[in-house]
């Protein structure tokens, strides 16, 4: 009955080591040699990109790899670029990179906007895109946005390559279906005319984690609304997403009223649950809050200016 | 800005940039963890994962077996050398080593000395230790339900987890005032448990010599020369065999005023393995075990005229000193200083009663700045008086106003027997209104309400009550609360000034030596500042609330003064004449009537240490000491007023402006002053809107790392506004009163204040710190939540 806290991001509770235990290490220069040392070493391995997730954990030894496969030389994975009316993504590209870049930003203005909320510099500065997503924690920010922007990952195993919806990619809080002998190459999102997107969160302290989180992108055509993507954060949303909301949008007019709808159904549908940062009612509201705030500023964003 | 020195000959108060930054800046500081000695092994505190649990067995067979390991130290050991248990600061005792139970989740263990850190660490895995889970209590207040596990089974025949009841005040004066007043408002509040957390976590390196029996402790800690007398009397060490070191420390806020059972371990495994050990905690072990602040459950009454004059407070408070009752504080007052709760208005009667209890949660209670639990007592008067405004729906500034303290009135007793030194508080918060542009902040907040925007404007007035203390009435384990300074002028003019108090921040090599310098006219650059060496400064009680400059900023000056005493009669015998026909010109002694015929400082120093024949009865040399045993406490004070904004979708809540002025009396240097206030304002903007330590129902921690237990940042600061007003303290020899707290002390209310006054649209009177956004948006609905407990 009594005993130490689940983990939860409660860092420090269940052991105060904060030294890792002991573990060998292979730094990979290409993707084939990261596939032959995850073949040789087999599951007990991790890759290691920007380490802000993984580190932690070993510190305090909830995660002990016995090897760590250095993935930070595959510059051939830091990208960003256009290719076959998608933005593509590589899995290496660090969280400043993405913040900052023109091209993800002319398409897709809620990259900014999270990434400007997403920890602090520090681990902006090393972070990466593969490693949030790999990480699969339910306040990750990038997972909300990449669930607001239906976007899809590519999966890369030794001999092929496989490309999975987000919708499909996290199994649960911190798995995924990336296999031992995989890794996460890139991610991609279609190029959309007429969109517009934006990211809302809410943290107590700059740096902190999301009380929630909330991603957006509309796109509308002849006035009416085409496609929708919500994506929520930190609230144990399925897929990080909230398909309900989403519905509710696609082939209506956008209005203050719709809004408010779906984001009703938005913070209705998610599965909060209390913890330091807040009870259940103030996340649902907080849902709720932020799907409106970003749901107005994605439909401002679609509509041509001046409409 | 390349030199803030105001004087050109570089003597006295004034900017200066502070002597410490060079090495600072440079990344050159002397921290514990950066001593290293020749062999040195290191040390390792395996703690508890369980709030409550008996210990069955622990088997330390595996760790011992690790090729670095070279000692593994448990309770039963150390029971062997009488060291399993040690004294408290407040007449109880601490564990070192658990032998019976744990009582708090991070309690220690087992301590195991290694060859390396990692080697250390590694081995606490090998530790087996074998736990029976008992039912921890977590709550304070149903700490005392007759249902309750009882904590202290190591306390014969204790049946509960009672401490002390104390009270201060006039309890049938207060009762009678509340009998004749036509408004009463009442209010429950937490201020909740807190944690210091200084950048430097604890640790030590201790060094038994086994040929010469000299033990030497570098160590984090605020009062060197008291950890000495308690270490000669908890262990039967010799204190002359026994040298303290406190080299730079990265912070200390009273989290580091104890002595802490890691400090004792490093001793016992250097004694054990005849070798250095450094032991140096963790972050989280820094949160989790070491002294918390403050964890005071408050129940205020207030009184008044329905025309706004306060007549009474009463205050009931059930402290929850977790599982030790380690509290450091002045031995007469288990409450610290907290009845100074009637804060600087002018009450006809006033009275607190505190209830202390015991839980399963890590012990301490005194730290952060606190002031001896001043903190606590500024806030709930503080909140009581906006409560109050708020039921008379006044002004909580005309209201203030109209009950301050009138200067007149000083010296002021108070109603539970302070003896306030000085005071001219109107003006205080004239010019806080003023500079805050107090009466436009209402207007466009009255705007903001219309157009249902969320605007707030919170006060505090405080008065501080720093410099303990007299030894009439204060001292700690029994030592009194005076401290020595010695001061040598060599014979080229320099000197060197010897100090019992330790800086941890606040700047004394730069501060004391412009004392010295202001005294004696040797320029400040002139002037060496020793201090963190029991074996070379004179003996005090070291540095935490507020009390170096009250306490030992007095004895610097009287010894420098001592020392122009000295250089008049010198300079006499130099002059062939009278020493009655000298005059003092800052620096120099000269012939009244002649200036032209004079010797300065550095000449006279020559001089006293050359062949010149002196006058009988007067020794060579230019040498003087002091130990200063302070006739009263010096009472600083502050107008504070904070401008926040709350987005009402959200709740989360902006502090927009901070205007803080304070008195601390004359400032030895305004830039080190203001450093300190910007510190203390950020620390009140934390504990007010992000920082506590809950525990979840099992009593695990909720504050065990930085990611949980939240700190501010610059983002969360506005650009503070600083102001000032002087009053001098008139007992302190150069009118001194301290500042090192004052703004810890003052700013949260200012803060719950402002935020409160903004959701009073919504009716919303009281909700406990930290106001997160959830917290505001709880109380905005009606539903405030408890903050010492899991969210639910
Ligand atoms: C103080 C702090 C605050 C933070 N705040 C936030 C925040 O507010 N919001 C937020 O979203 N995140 C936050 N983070 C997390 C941050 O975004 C991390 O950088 C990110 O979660 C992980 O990226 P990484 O590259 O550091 O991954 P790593 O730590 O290197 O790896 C994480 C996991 O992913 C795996 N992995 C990494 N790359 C791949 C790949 N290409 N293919 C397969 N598996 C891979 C690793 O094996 C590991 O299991 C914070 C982190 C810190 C330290």
């Amino acid at each position: 009955m009594f005993g130490p806290a689940p983990l939860a991001r409660t860092w420090g509770v269940k052991l105060n080591m904060q030294v890792p235990a002991p573990v060998e290490y292979e730094r990979a220069t290409s993707l084939t040699e990261v596939f032959d040392l995850l073949e040789r070493y087999g599951p007990e391995s991790r890759v290691i990109a920007g380490g802000h997730s993984l580190l932690p954990m070993m510190k305090i030894r909830l995660a002990r790899p016995e090897v760590l496969i250095d993935i930070n030389d595959l510059t051939e994975l830091d990208y960003i670029r256009i290719d076959g009316g998608e933005l593509r993504i590589g899995a290496m590209v660090r969280h400043a990179t993405l913040m900052s870049s023109p091209l993800a930003g002319e398409y897709y203005p809620i990259f900014a906007e999270a990434e400007a909320v997403i920890a602090d510099p520090i681990v902006r500065n090393r972070g990466t895109v593969g490693g949030s997503l790999c990480q699969a924690d339910p306040a990750e920010d990038l997972s909300a946005v990449f669930a607001a922007l239906k976007a899809t990952v590519v999966i890369s195993g030794k001999s092929s390559s496989r490309t999975v919806p987000i919708s499909e990619f996290h199994t649960g809080p911190y798995t995924t279906v990336v296999g031992p002998e995989e890794i996460l190459t890139e991610v991609r999102v279609h190029l959309r005319a007429n969109a517009g997107s934006a990211y809302e969160k809410v943290e107590r302290r700059l740096g902190d984690w999301a009380i929630a989180a909330v991603g957006a992108m509309v796109r509308i055509e002849g006035g009416l609304i085409v496609e929708a993507g919500i994506g929520l954060a930190a609230v144990r949303a399925e897929h990080y997403s909230a398909p309900e909301a989403e519905q509710i949008l696609v082939g209506s007019a956008p209005s203050d009223e719709l809004v408010e709808r779906a984001a009703s159904l938005a913070g209705e549908h998610c599965n909060p649950s209390a913890d330091q940062r807040g009870p259940v009612d103030y996340k649902r509201h907080l849902v709720k809050e932020l799907t409106t705030r970003a749901l107005k500023r994605s439909i401002s964003r679609a509509l041509p200016e001046g409409a | 800005m390349t030199d803030l020195q105001q004087r050109p000959d570089g003597v006295g108060f004034g900017r200066v940039i502070r002597k410490e930054d060079a090495r600072f800046v440079r990344g050159k500081g002397n921290y514990v963890d950066d001593i290293v000695l020749p062999g040195m092994l290191f040390g390792a505190v395996l703690r508890s994962p369980y709030a409550h649990a008996k210990i069955v067995s622990i088997d330390t067979s595996a760790a011992e077996a690790h090729p670095k390991v070279k000692a593994v130290i448990t309770g039963a050991l150390l029971e062997t050398l009488s060291l399993a248990w040690i004294p408290s600061l407040s007449h109880d005792v601490i564990a070192v080593l658990a032998t019976d139970k744990v009582r708090y989740q991070g309690q220690e263990v087992a301590f195991v000395v290694a060859e390396d850190k990692y080697a250390a660490r590694d081995a606490l895995e090998l530790i087996d230790v074998e736990y029976e889970v008992l039912a921890p209590v977590v709550d304070a207040k149903r700490a005392l339900d007759p249902d309750a596990a009882v904590i202290r089974t190591d306390i014969e025949g204790k049946k509960d987890n009672y401490i002390f009841d104390w009270g201060s005040g006039d309890e049938d004066a207060t009762e009678a005032v509340f009998k004749k007043a036509d408004v009463i408002v009442e209010q429950d509040m937490l201020y909740p448990r807190v944690h210091p957390a200084p950048m430097e976590t604890c640790g030590a390196v201790a060094d038994m010599d086994p040929i010469s029996g000299k033990l030497t402790i570098y160590c984090t800690t605020q009062a060197p020369h008291a950890h000495r007398t308690l270490y000669a009397l908890v262990a039967g060490l010799p204190e002359h065999k026994l040298r303290v070191f406190s080299p730079d420390i990265g912070g200390g806020f009273g989290n580091k005023v104890g002595i802490y059972p890691g400090y004792v371990l490093a001793v016992v495994g250097s004694i054990l393995t005849k070798r250095p050990v450094k032991w140096v905690e963790d972050r989280s072990e820094n949160l989790m075990s070491t002294s918390f602040a403050r964890d005071y459950h408050m129940h205020g009454k207030i009184a008044a005229t329905k025309d706004g004059k306060i007549l009474g407070l009463r205050v009931d408070v059930l402290a929850d000193h977790g599982a030790f009752n380690n509290t450091a504080q002045p031995t007469k007052f288990p409450a610290g200083f907290f009845h100074v709760f009637s804060g600087s208005y002018d009450l006809e009667a006033a009275y607190c009663a505190v209830k202390g209890v015991y839980t399963n949660k890590a012990p301490g209670g005194v730290a952060y700045a606190c002031s001896f639990r001043v903190t606590e007592a500024v806030y709930v008067v503080e909140r009581m008086v906006d409560r109050l405004a708020l039921e008379l729906d006044m002004d909580p500034a005309d209201l203030r106003m109209k009950n301050l303290l009138r200067p007149e009135q000083f010296p002021y007793t108070s109603p539970t027997g302070w003896e306030y030194d000085s005071g001219e508080y109107p003006r205080a918060l004239e010019l806080a209104m003023k500079m805050a542009g107090y009466w436009d902040l209402r207007k466009e907040q009255a705007e903001k309400r219309a157009r249902g925007e969320l605007m707030g404007i919170g006060i505090s007035f405080f008065t501080e009550t720093v410099g303990a203390g007299p030894k009439k009435h204060m001292d700690i384990l029994g030592l009194g609360m005076a401290d020595g300074c010695e001061v040598r002028v060599h014979p080229t003019g320099k000197a060197v000034v010897r100090l019992s108090v330790q800086t941890q921040g606040q700047g004394h090599e730069t501060t004391f030596a412009q004392i010295v310098s202001e005294v004696t006219g040797i320029p400040v650059a002139d002037v060496e500042v020793v201090h963190g060496d029991t074996d070379n400064t004179p003996f005090g009680l070291g540095t935490y609330g507020s009390r170096s400059t009250p306490v030992s900023g007095a004895a610097a000056a009287v010894a420098s003064k001592r020392i122009v005493d000295k250089a008049r009669l010198i300079a006499a015998a130099m002059l062939e004449c009278s020493p009655d026909d000298l005059e003092w010109e800052l620096g120099r002694w000269q012939v009244k009537g002649d200036p032209s015929a004079g010797k300065t400082i550095a000449e006279i120093a020559f001089a006293a240490h050359a062949t010149l024949e002196l006058p009988e009865g007067l020794e060579g040399h230019l040498d003087a000491s002091c130990v200063y045993d302070p006739p009263n406490l010096t009472f600083p004070f502050g107008a504070y007023i904070c401008v926040v904004d709350v987005d009402p979708g959200t709740a989360k809540v902006t502090v927009r402006r901070f205007i803080a002025v304070d008195d601390c009396g004359p400032r030895i240097n305004p830039m080190i002053v203001e450093g300190q206030v910007h510190g203390g304002l950020a620390d009140g903007v934390g504990m007010a809107l992000m920082e506590s330590i809950a525990f979840d129902e099992d009593g695990n921690c909720l504050g065990g790392s930085l990611m949980d237990y939240l700190l501010p940042t610059s983002i969360e600061c506005p650009s503070w506004e600083t102001g000032e007003t002087v009053t001098p303290s008139p007992h302190h020899p150069l009118g001194l009163k301290g500042v090192g707290e004052s703004a810890t002390v003052g700013s949260p209310p200012a803060v719950v204040n402002a935020v409160l006054d903004a959701l009073k649209p919504f009716g919303v009177k009281h909700a406990d710190m930290p106001l997160t956004p959830a917290q505001v948006w709880r109380a905005m609905q009606g539903r405030p939540m408890r903050t010492d407990m899991a969210i639910q």
